[in-house]
């Protein structure tokens, strides 16, 4: 064995705020190779920008980011463009890009990034379409012309198209059916466990948090409070914790509403 | 309080002195995406056809018209002195000059500034350009590059064939309405016309090219906000670039003719 790191992403006292809103306050989290690690948390908590800071998308304000033990805050574009090739995003809005077809949104990774050969890309698309249970006959078309379920699963074909190293999907269950969301499910575990991937899933989905992760970290104002095995979720000992699981509108958790 | 006015010149002054060397650093690294590979060689196709082709008609219009006008306009002013030779000359050194350049930049300004910022703008707050990130192709390559490089090389097209246009438009008047001798007319032009005329407003076109294409580009990826924002991004792309083709229309003038 190496003496490389078995921790894919290492995140210690990360900060981010958006001018005097503080959303982060020193977040660490650790996602180990090969893990699928799920984050729950109240909407408006931070989760989707946790994200975007580990793929630099967001500039963070603080605090340290190691992706295979290398430190990614700070680095130039050229090295984010490398860094980027390990990754693959779901994006919570699935942000196609509109001006191409959907086989093109989903084989982009292979066209630009690969530079596969545009037959041999659209037949891989059609392949991954397949898998998030899509048939052929919509991969010709505009992605506007989808519903926004069948959006997000052509989103999701193109996150794994490429085959990377680590996933990241940002909430891949929302506006799906209750069928079409235990099939994703099954293809995340499918991808971890066959491809070896690494995977950090958003959800405020319990039962698919439950059926996907191998453990579940809660964030709650900026900050990881729990984090631990699913098996053990109901035994947190936590009251916030139990009160997100359970849904449950009274508890130590205000929403800000005024009734 | 004696200070307020000077603190208001002097807000404005930073701002403006702020949001420019904000523009020039992106004018920078998009000239450094232009040389340096990967090259997008599909979408700068695809910039080429909606710069170039789709703004035939539009600068083709304008220019009849233009050089109908001019035609018509100088009669009436050089009739009286019997100088009605004159025209041919005017309506060739105007066109060719500046009238050609000038209204086709201002007509491209509308149509192609516009849709860039709005094309960009909306790119930007869906998530797509965050998406390009994560798929490992640069924005600024992969989107303003292309657009950049066919900006600077169609434009000079559309204004040499505007040129042409707008002297048929003269020729049309002189001939049919105003009864001048066809063979005249056009021997007038031509030796009216000097290689510098033309060489000149071709120089401009390719510099407003580059003004339209950058603002458009630059105003839809800097654009924050819904669609308010993206709208506002447009309208700015669009009277920016108006008014920087006017400005050095005059800067180019002084340079090429004043000495
Ligand atoms: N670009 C931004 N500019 C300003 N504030 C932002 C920006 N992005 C996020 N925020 C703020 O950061 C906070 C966290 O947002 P985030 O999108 O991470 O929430 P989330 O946990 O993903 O919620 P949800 O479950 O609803 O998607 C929100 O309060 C939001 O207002
Ligand atoms: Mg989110």
């Amino acid at each position: 064995m190496t003496d490389k790191p078995p921790t894919k992403i290492r995140v210690r006292g990360l900060r981010k705020a958006f001018g005097a809103k503080r959303v982060l306050e020193g977040l660490d989290l650790d996602v180990g190779a090969g893990e699928s690690l799920v984050v729950i948390g109240g909407s408006g908590t931070g989760k989707s920008v946790l994200i975007k800071c580990i793929l630099g998308l967001l500039k963070a304000d603080g605090g340290s980011i190691q992706v295979d033990g290398e430190e990614v805050i700070g680095i130039d574009t050229d090295q984010r463009e490398e860094i980027n090739r390990k990754f693959g995003m779901l994006f919570q809005g699935s942000a196609l890009f509109d001006s191409l077809p959907v086989w093109e949104n989903v084989a982009f990774g292979l066209l630009a990034g690969k530079g596969l050969h545009r037959k041999l890309a659209r037949e891989k698309a059609i392949e991954k379409l397949a898998q998030v249970g899509l048939d052929s006959d919509v991969a010709t078309l505009s992605p506007s012309e989808l519903s926004g379920g069948m959006q997000k699963r052509v989103a999701l074909a193109r996150a794994i198209a490429t085959e990377p190293d680590i996933i990241l999907f940002d909430e891949p269950t929302t506006g799906l059916d209750p069928i079409m969301a235990d099939v994703i499910n099954n293809l995340i575990i499918k991808i971890t466990r066959d491809m070896g991937a690494t995977a950090l899933t958003i959800t405020h989905d319990m039962a698919s948090a439950r059926k996907i992760a191998h453990r579940i970290a809660m964030l709650y104002e900026g900050k990881i409070i729990w984090v631990g095995p699913v098996s053990e979720i109901t035994r947190s000992g936590d009251e916030r914790v139990d009160q997100f699981i359970h849904g449950r509108a009274e508890g130590p958790i205000r929403m800000a509403v005024r009734a | 309080m004696p200070m307020r006015p000077l603190q208001l010149v002097g807000s404005f002054v930073l701002t403006f002195l702020e949001s420019t060397g904000r523009l020039v650093l992106f004018a920078v690294a998009a000239i450094g995406h232009c040389v340096r590979p990967p090259f997008y060689w599909r979408s700068f196709g695809r910039q080429l056809i909606e710069i170039g082709y789709y703004s035939l008609p539009v600068v083709g219009l304008t220019a009849i018209f233009t050089g109908m006008v001019l035609a018509l306009q100088s009669y009436t002013g050089f009739a009286r002195f019997s100088a009605e030779s004159a025209i041919a000359t005017v309506v060739v050194v105007s066109i060719t000059r500046e009238l050609g350049p000038v209204l086709a930049g201002l007509m491209v300004a509308g149509r192609i500034g516009a849709s860039m910022a709005a094309e960009i703008g909306t790119m930007r707050v869906t998530e797509q350009l965050d998406a390009l990130t994560t798929l490992s192709t640069n924005p600024m390559k992969y989107l303003v590059a292309p657009r950049l490089v066919a900006g600077v090389l169609t434009l000079p097209l559309l204004v040499l064939i505007a040129d042409i246009i707008g002297v048929f438009g003269g020729y049309l008047v002189a001939v049919y309405k105003l009864g001048f001798n066809p063979a005249t007319y056009l021997q007038n032009t031509f030796e009216a016309v000097k290689v510098e005329d033309v060489t000149s407003g071709l120089v401009k076109a390719s510099v407003f090219g580059f003004i339209i294409t950058l603002m458009g580009c630059y105003n839809g990826y800097t654009s924050r906000g819904g669609a308010q924002g993206v709208g506002a991004a447009t309208t700015n792309a669009v009277v920016s670039a108006s008014i920087l083709i006017l400005c050095f229309d005059y800067i180019l003038t002084e340079l090429f003719f004043a000495r």
